[in-house]
This record gives structure tokens, sequence and C-alpha cells, in this order.
């Protein structure tokens, strides 16, 4: 009986501990300098491998360890994890937002930001061809409608004459797998790699290029050897997805506004760049970011989350987040609050756009758009046939703004319809995307 | 003079019970108070009655699902599938009702019907086929949820009207006071009642315990073993059917929704009490054990811990308070 008694106690007891010891759940400012001192630390130690980069990295986490005046920045979820940061990645992020494409004329999917053209004579060969795709995952509703889109540009090239798909269902391990028997089988003219992660894939698609021509897209890998790797911002994406949506808040709110910051998961690359890109504006401006969280793209977490945060805060202000699949659930959360709705960002699913209008929201939608998947299969086939292509291809990142939203809203698409997808022309549209004539 | 003893005595043996009961009450009750004061020192607001009402219709969904996994568990199985039968509810009704609230009350009853069917299956596969509950209801996890996204297609389609929301979203509005009585607060007694009269008060509940504690001995006495395990199963998936309505109305449609519940509720149960493998079990204690892991998880969101490291308290709590419940039971018995 005694000893879980006693076990009992002092559980209960660590609690109050905890409860007493972490006040507000900010940590004290001698434990953030510690903070900034470790991160600074890491960034050297990094040091050997790129000098001036580490040096700039430094210098950047001290200085908004320094200048932020939200307490929430230097709390756990608000660190960005070392291995997914380069300062000079986002300040190339932020040059791309001041350019405009070069080809104006052209449709979105096609349109470029750079010239960084590549020979590809050594790769030309005569239809009929076999396009090969090694696909991360069909996993969320993002990637369904990219491979929709992908299947209906295929169909629209007829000297393609068969298109294998291998889904890796999210699995690092199979999906290089899948890549060496797509090489190993010998059949294909030409390999697609949307890579589920950036490290663990890079040596697979290393020893594809070895055989084949190779076109990465959608998240990248850490080697030059493919052909051709489309992104939008030319692999930057992330830091302008979540600068975007940071900067509307920054730009629509008034000083000491709460925001809280929502994100999917940690130590994901894609993710923890797009809080990356949001993190440094955020802790240069006078917002007050009160919490950043983890909803697990979960609806009913989400709202819980902000629910909890609207109780314990009063008000909050402006909403961020890292991808918009749960944004009506947030906004939901302050319908059933009786609050009015925050300054927020979403994405460009249908459910959200059609919110935004109904409501009137402030609101912006950073996109990473659909249309990519077309661009990859557009971009192997200029390989094929021996055309000059872009490398890295930086395709155009555009939001959707109150200027631009009734172009995007289709209320008979389905809900978690991803907007900007370069899609409305093709043939079986709205169907074919699950949609039902307008 | 005699009088007066007696007056003492009884008011002396009240005072007694009273402390009798409190000594012997199922500690779940206490770690729920523990945390619910741990939770009101960081957020003193938690306590209004509007606040703690939003708390509660939240937290009904967990509530009715461990309530109803406690059928199953007292009778000796496990059911896996009530996580699936949450996510497909929500699917498949978005997709059904499309937006239109003339569907409404047929969507819900399909899936109610849907939901017995389910149950229907893991208990005559249990009961006839003899495999494990363990199993067969791992069968019918895959096979609910494999049928739910291949509808889809992979992501929701479809909305939710707002008259089947409401049950999860909305309350009746001007009750003492209060800006809203939710209907999951409603539901979550009205059936909380019920699935207590049937367990504890009913002589259905006594086979089921009967059967849990000692199959071959209910089956000697009399008891329909099969009938009543089925039903156990069945009453589980309909229970998980209502908690997929209220937390489809709560947050929309969303494959996300139901995931890990069955380890939820299979831990809020064993946290009030509930004695894996059968024989024993209390339906609101198992509920409080459902609120105290909803308080423990607000309360490891207020403190702002790091994601892992509140997973890890998480852990470490629940098997604490588990391994106590477990031990204290066994010395009140």
């Amino acid at each position: 009986m005694k000893p879980f008694r006693i076990l009992f106690f002092v559980l209960a007891a660590m609690l109050m501990v905890a409860l007493v010891a972490c006040g507000g759940g900010a940590p004290p400012a001698a434990q953030q300098a510690e903070q900034a001192a470790q991160q600074v630390e890491q960034a050297a130690g990094e040091a050997a491998q790129d000098v001036e980069k580490a040096a700039d990295e430094a210098v950047a986490e001290v200085s908004e360890a320094t200048s932020s005046t939200s307490e929430a920045l230097g709390s756990e979820g608000a660190a960005v994890a070392t291995e997914f940061y380069s300062q000079a990645d986002y300040e190339a992020a932020l040059r791309m937002r001041d350019l405009k494409p070069l080809n104006p004329d052209d449709p979105v999917w096609v349109q470029y930001l750079e010239e960084n053209w590549v020979d590809t004579t050594q790769y030309k060969k005569d239809p009929p061809y076999t396009v090969c795709f090694s696909n991360a995952g069909v996993n969320n509703p993002w990637r369904v409608v990219g491979y929709t889109t992908m299947q209906a540009e295929v169909d629209l090239h007829p000297e393609i004459e068969k298109f294998i798909h291998v889904d890796a269902e999210g699995n690092d391990e199979k999906q290089i797998s899948d890549i060496q028997d797509l090489v190993a089988g010998g059949n294909c003219d030409i390999l697609i790699v949307s890579p589920n992660t950036t490290k663990a894939l890079t040596p697979a698609v290393e020893e594809a290029c070895k055989s084949l021509p190779v076109i990465v897209f959608d998240r990248g890998v850490q080697t030059d050897c493919p052909v051709a790797f489309v992104q939008p911002f030319g692999g930057f994406a992330g830091y302008n997805f979540g600068y975007e949506g940071a900067k509307f808040l920054v730009d629509n709110l008034p000083a000491k506004a709460n925001v809280i910051a929502l994100r999917i998961l940690p130590g994901v690359d894609v993710l923890e760049t797009r809080w990356a890109g949001a993190r440094n504006l955020f802790a240069e401006s006078d917002l007050n970011v009160v919490a950043v969280e983890f909803g697990d793209g979960n609806n009913d977490k989400v709202k819980t989350i902000v629910t909890d945060a609207i109780q314990k805060y009063g008000h909050i202000d402006g909403v961020w987040m890292d991808a918009g699949a749960t944004a009506v659930a947030a906004l939901e959360a302050f319908e059933d609050a009786g609050q009015p709705y925050p300054v927020i960002n979403g994405e460009d699913q249908q459910d959200f756009l059609v919110k935004w209008q109904q409501e009137g929201l402030t609101a912006i939608a950073p996109t990473f758009p659909t249309f990519q998947w077309r661009t990859a299969v557009i971009a192997a086939m200029m390989t094929l046939k021996g055309e000059r292509v872009n490398d890295p291809w930086a395709l155009p990142q555009p939001a959707i703004t109150q200027a631009n939203l009734d172009q995007y809203v289709q209320p008979n698409m389905p809900p978690l319809f991803y907007a900007m997808c370069g899609c409305e022309t093709m043939p079986d549209f709205p169907q074919r995307w699950g949609g039902t004539a307008p | 003079m005699t009088q007066l003893t007696a007056t003492t005595s009884t008011v002396e043996s009240l005072a007694g019970r009273i402390w009798h009961r409190l000594r012997t009450l199922n500690p779940v009750y206490y770690i729920a108070l523990v945390l619910l004061i741990g939770v009101v020192v960081q957020n003193p607001v938690f306590i209004q009655p509007d606040n703690f009402l939003v708390f509660l219709s939240r937290s009904a969904p967990p509530m009715l699902l461990t309530a109803g996994q406690v059928f199953v568990l007292v009778s000796g199985g496990f059911d896996l599938s009530v996580g699936s039968v949450v996510t497909s509810t929500v699917i498949i009704s978005a997709i059904l009702a499309n937006n239109d609230p003339g569907t409404t009350w047929w969507v819900i009853l399909l899936m109610l019907a849907g939901g017995a069917v389910v149950g229907l299956v893991n208990g005559m596969v249990t009961a006839y086929l003899k495999v494990p509950s363990l199993i067969a209801t791992l069968g019918t996890l895959l096979i609910v949820r494999g049928i739910g996204l291949f509808w889809s297609g992979g992501a929701p389609r479809g909305y939710l009207p707002d008259n089947f929301r409401m049950w999860g979203r909305r309350g009746i509005t001007g009750l003492f006071g209060l800006r809203e009585f939710p209907y999951a607060v409603i539901l979550l007694i009205v059936i909380g009642v019920l699935l207590w009269l049937l367990l504890h008060r009913l002589n259905y509940g006594r086979q089921l315990l009967a059967l849990g504690d000692n199959p071959r001995a209910a089956r000697l006495s009399g008891v329909n073993v099969n009938l009543v395990r089925i039903s156990a199963f069945v009453i589980c998936s309909m229970t998980a059917v209502v908690a997929g309505v209220l937390l489809g109305g709560r947050g929309g449609v969303s494959i996300e929704t139901g995931t890990g519940m069955e380890m939820q509720s299979i831990a809020a149960a064993v946290l009030g009490g509930t004695m894996l493998l059968g024989g024993r079990g209390s339906v609101p204690a198992a509920m409080a054990g459902a609120l105290a892991l909803e308080l423990l998880f607000s309360l490891l969101n207020l403190l702002g811990l790091p994601k892992p490291l509140r997973d890890a308290v998480q852990g470490l709590i629940i098997i604490g308070a588990v391994a106590y419940a477990a031990y204290s039971a066994k010395r009140n018995r």
C-alpha cells in the first residue's frame, strides 16, 4: 500500500512543482540566452563545412534571440532545427519575391523566374516513350490533386506510350527500393521522382542518374545530378510560403496583437523551412506570438488548441499556419467562442477559400502550387526531345489574395481541392478531380 | 440520555460512512480532481461554466467511446476497431450527406446501423470462429478504414450539413444564463446514464461481468454466452458511431479524426479501474478516466512543454496512474 501511495503523491507533487516552475510556459530569459548560445555553438560546429554560411547563421540567430518581443518564440516548439535552416537559402527566397516571370505570356505552369538553361541533346530519343514516376505518396489531399493533375498531363502527350507510377506510401525505404527496381527493370526512358525526404533519397537518386535522365520535383535532393529540379522558387518555396503568410499578418495587425502559429509536426524539412520563413519575420516584428503549437493536421486537435488559446489569452488576433488543411477548423474555434475572426493565412484549398469569401475574412492563401506536377511531365518531355530545360526550374509561387480570390473559389469542387492546380482547362475537368459540373 | 447517545452515534456512523466511502472511492476521481486543479492553476478562466462546458463537450466523444469500450473489456475482450469506426463515420457521412440538410437523419441512422454491423461482425468472429478479439478487431480496423478511404479516394470529399454538425458544435442557448448548453454534453449524460443502468443495474450487466470473470461458470449458470458477448461488441461499435458523429460535428471532415482513439479509450478505461481480460469495470469510473486523460492533455498543452517531452510525460503519468489505480483496487477488494 505505502509505495504506491507515495508514488502517487510524488507524481502529484512533481506536477505542482512543474506548474510553478513553468509559470506561463515561457522559459526565463537566462534559459533563452543559453539556448541562443547553444545554437551559436551548433552553427560554429558546422563552420568546417562552410565558414561563411555558419557565421551568417550565428549572427542571425543571436539577433533573433535578443530582438524578439514574443516569449513564445523562445519556446521549443518555435525552434527551427539547424539542419533544416540555411540563411543563404532564406535570403535567396526573399530575392526571388522581387522577380517576375521571364515568359509571362505562357501558362503559369511553364513560366520561369530565372534562366538556368541546360542542354539535353544527349538524352534525345525518338518516341514512343516510357515515363516512370516514383511518387513519395498519395497520402494527403494536396498529393491527390497533384497526382490527378499529373495523370491528366500525361494523357495530353500521345508520345508517352507507357506511364509507370510507383507509390512509396510515405516510406523512405520503399521509395529507395522502388527507384532501384525501376532502374533495374530497364524499361524507363526517363525517371520522375518526388522524394519522400531529402536526405534519405539522395543516394538512390544519384544511383539512378548513372543509368537514365532524372527529373526531381516537389521536395528536393542534395545532388545536382538530375537533369532538372522543378519547384516554385527553384527550391526555396518553403521559406516563401511561411514568409508570405507572416508578412500578411505583420502588415495587417497592430503592434502587440496576439498571434498563434499552428504547425503540423516538427522535423519535416519542407515544414521546417515554412516556419523558418515566418519565424524570422515574427522575431523582427512587434507582434506578440503567444504560442507555437503542433496540431498534427487534425481538425479536432487544432480546434482544441485554438479554443484553449482564446480562453487563456482572452483574444487571439492573428493565426499563422504552415499548411491550410485545418484552417477552417481554426476559424470555427473563433465562431464557437463568439469571437471575431482573426487575420489568418490558410492555403489554396476550397473550404478555406469559400469561407474567406462568405465571411469577408482578412486573409491570404500562400500556395505550394499543385501545377508543378504538370511541369515535371513537361520537363521530362522536353528532355527526351533534346530541348533545353531550366535547372533548377524556378516556377512562380502565386498567392491568392483578396484581389484574385473570386477567380479561385469553385464551390463545385471538393472541400480539400487545391485551387492552384493549373488544371481548369484540362479534359475531364472538373469530374476527374472529384468536382461536379458547375 | 439514551436518545442523545443514539443521535451521536448516528452522526458518527454517517461521518464514518462518508469517510469510508471517500477512502474506498475509485482513485481515478482523485486523479481527475488533481489534474483539474492543475489546469485551473494554469488557466483560472477554465472553471467558468461556459468554458468548462466547452471542455466537457470536446471530452464527450472520448468519454462515450471509453464507456462503450468498458462493455467489451469487462466481457474479456478488446475492441481495436473503434478508432477507424470513428474515422469512417466522419468520412462516409460527409460523402452521403454532401451538404444536404435533408439527408442528416437517415445518414445518422444508417451510420448507427453500420456500427451495429461492425459490432456484429466483431462479436460473431470472436464468439463463433473463436478468433481472439484482439486479432478480430484488428482485422475490422483495417477493413473499416480501408472501405472509408477507398470510397473517399484517399482524401475527404463532401461536406457535413449544419444540422448534422450541430450535435458536436452547438447547444441549447439561454439555459441557466449560460451562453450555450452543448448538445454533446446532453448526449453524454443521457447515453452515460443508459450505459450505467445497463451494466450496473440490469441483469444483463451481471451476465456480462460473469462472462468476463469466468466464461465457463457463466455458461454453466445459464448465461447465453455468445449473445451477451456479441451484444457487448455491438454496444461498443455504436457508441463509436455516436462519438464519430460528435467529432465530425465539432471539427468537420478530416481523415485524421479518430486516429489513436482505440488506445486512448482502453487506457482511459483501465485508468478508471476496468480490469483487462474482464470481470470488473465501471462505466462512471471509466468515463472519469477519459476525462482525466483529456485534462492531462490540456494541462501539458498549457504548460507549453515541447511535444516529444509532452508525449513522454503523458506516457509516464498514464503508467503511474494506472499502476496506482490497479493497486488500490486490489487493496480495496
